[in-house]
């Protein structure tokens, strides 16, 4: 769906070319949830912004649904931005306009739909993002969390392929945030939307993503599925992603458990193996006791999962640690 | 003759209201005509130096600092000179330079450059976001201004026009130096030529009330069009 062959951006600042992407290379699936973590100023909503040419490449090729857009001319980008739709952290509603002729602007833009086409269609994006009733209000009468709701069903209005995000979230409350991206969710579900977003909280890529890009200093420094990337982080930048997402604190980090006695080791489960009574029968069976010293059961999307970090003494060590490697676990011995 | 009107005449033995009415309605003309046509020319003119300017959708360095410089050398004129330079053009626009038509050319030229610096601030007040989602629903430059720009500067347009609208007022009132007729005429040949300080009180006040309509007219648009 989008894919960026060696796709470069620098800004000319003063007479300088100051680079904010690396050349990189990208592969997004169509109806996929990709998300691009990265800390401020590393160059995600450069790499966005690449996407519907609101910035243009120093270099490389992006293809969109098989088209190269980097060779569009003025009249083709309108018509491709069209089929591209986008959200912001500020949500850039015409303040000046109400709610449904903010929903509907895209709709007079683009100047296909009739006058009581265009108000059908109004009125049913406003009820997919449960705004009916707020139709005739300015933004400014609006919670966050409603503009943003606009700021979607807008996006949506010319009926697009492809959901752009800019930290779409990050100037909502936790509560807010959950519901917007259940809605994010749900029309991904819904309409087969790709959606990619942008975000510098690792929760919201664990909430909606199907894949995400780990971004730092204008490079893609790590890229994979959510739960590989979640669950065994290789790169520095992700490693600290994850564990503001876990929320765990430097003395817990550096925690080597030396007080602790016997083989440490870190079971990570993921989907229905999260929920078999497999330690339970392995210390029955070998003999071998065990405490939990660190650990957390969450979801990851929809699929569950367990990260435990345990201490093993007494019975038959071997047997059990061969018994975990042939269940449906990811086993780390640590000591 | 009733009490009050021989009150008043005492009070303002000079005052002729007949002509006073006259020249208020010239006033009111020379200020509509010239606030129209300063609104048609200054728009546009406003709209251009925005998109034009520094780092915005359509800059273009040279053109930018042409009509930036016409702007600011319009501007630094002072309106006395404008008036009496601009004769020979008022003639050739409206046949004369007197009276109300001969002074709306020189109030139109020394009010439209004011009026577009002012919409170009206003367009500038405009969230770049907001052009920028305009943009990505993948509107021309020409729809994002009819569409986005305008609309969203539409209550700094209005205070645009209503300080334009009070400085013409007190530049209609010097037009009266070159025979333009109105308010301002009759307070420079009575008041001050014939020292009739009574007919420049009524004249004054006058103006005022006029000024004061026009502010609070203007302030009640600016409100209204404000959502924010
Ligand atoms: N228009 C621009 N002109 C010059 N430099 C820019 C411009 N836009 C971005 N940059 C620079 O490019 C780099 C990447 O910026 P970008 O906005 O992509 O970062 P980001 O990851 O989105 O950060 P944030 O989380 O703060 O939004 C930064 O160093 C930034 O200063
Ligand atoms: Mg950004």
């Amino acid at each position: 769906m989008i894919n960026f062959h060696q796709v470069r951006k620098a800004y000319r600042v003063n007479g300088q070319d100051i680079p904010a992407l690396q050349p990189s290379d990208l592969q997004i699936a169509r109806g996929e949830v990709f998300g691009i973590i990265g800390h401020s100023g590393a160059g995600k909503s450069t790499l966005l912004r690449l996407i519907n040419r609101l910035e243009e490449p120093s270099g490389g090729r992006i293809q969109i649904d098989g088209e190269d857009v980097t060779a569009l001319d003025a009249a083709g980008l309108r018509r491709f931005r069209q089929r591209v739709g986008m959200i912001f952290q500020h949500f850039n509603l015409l303040s000046s306009k109400t709610v449904a002729a903010n929903v509907a602007l895209p709709l007079k833009l683009a100047g296909v739909l009739s006058r009581s086409a265009m108000e059908t269609r109004v009125a049913e994006l406003l009820a997919r993002v449960g705004l009916s009733e707020h139709a005739n209000k300015y933004p400014a009468q609006l919670s966050g969390g409603q503009k943003q709701r606009v700021g979607i069903a807008r996006a949506l209005a010319t009926e697009p392929k492809i959901l752009l995000c800019d930290e779409a979230t990050s100037a909502l409350d936790p509560q807010t945030t959950a519901s917007v991206l259940q809605l994010l969710a749900q029309i991904n579900r819904e309409l087969n939307l790709t959606i990619v977003l942008i975000t510098h909280e690792m929760d919201v890529i664990r909430r909606v993503c199907d894949r995400v890009a780990v971004m730092d200093a204008g490079v893609i420094v790590e890229m994979g599925s959510v739960a590989d990337v979640f669950l065994h982080p290789q790169h520095a930048t992700t490693r600290r992603f994850v564990q503001e997402a876990e929320q765990v604190d430097e003395g817990e980090l550096h925690d080597d458990f030396a007080h602790v006695a016997g083989r440490i080791l870190r079971l990570t489960f993921q989907g229905q193996a999260t929920y078999a009574p497999l330690l339970g029968s392995v210390a029955r069976e070998t003999g071998v006791d065990y405490s939990i010293l660190a650990g957390r059961i969450d979801h990851i999307k929809d699929t569950p999962y367990g990260q435990l970090t345990l201490a093993l003494t007494g019975g038959d060590l071997d047997a059990a640690l061969a018994r975990l490697k042939a269940a449906d676990v990811h086993l780390e011995v640590l000591r | 003759m009733d009490a009050l009107t021989r009150l008043l005449h005492s009070l303002l033995p000079n005052v002729d209201w007949a002509e006073i009415g006259y020249a208020s309605l010239d006033t009111l003309s020379m200020l509509g005509g010239s606030l129209l046509f300063t609104v048609i020319l200054g728009l546009p003119l406003g709209v251009l130096l925005f998109l034009t300017g520094p780092r915005q959708m359509f800059e273009q360095k040279a053109l930018y600092g042409v009509l930036s410089l016409l702007v600011n050398i319009l501007r630094s004129v002072p309106f006395v000179i404008l008036l009496i330079v601009m004769i020979p053009f008022t003639v050739l626009v409206t046949g004369t330079s007197l009276g109300v038509a001969g002074a709306i050319p020189p109030l139109v030229v020394g009010a439209t450059p004011f009026f577009a610096r002012l919409v170009e601030t206003a367009l500038r007040e405009v969230d770049r976001g907001i052009i920028e989602a305009t943009q990505a629903m993948g509107a021309s430059t020409r729809q994002i201004v009819v569409n986005a720009l305008l609309p969203e500067a539409l209550p700094g347009i209005f205070a645009a026009v209503t300080v334009t609208a009070i400085t013409l007022v007190s530049y209609t009132a010097m037009s009266g130096l070159i025979g333009g007729g109105g308010l301002g005429d009759l307070a420079v040949r009575y008041g001050y030529q014939r020292y009739q300080p009574d007919v420049m009180l009524v004249t004054v006040v006058l103006l005022l009330v006029l000024v004061q309509i026009l502010q609070s007219a203007g302030d009640k648009l600016v409100v209204h069009f404000s959502r924010k």
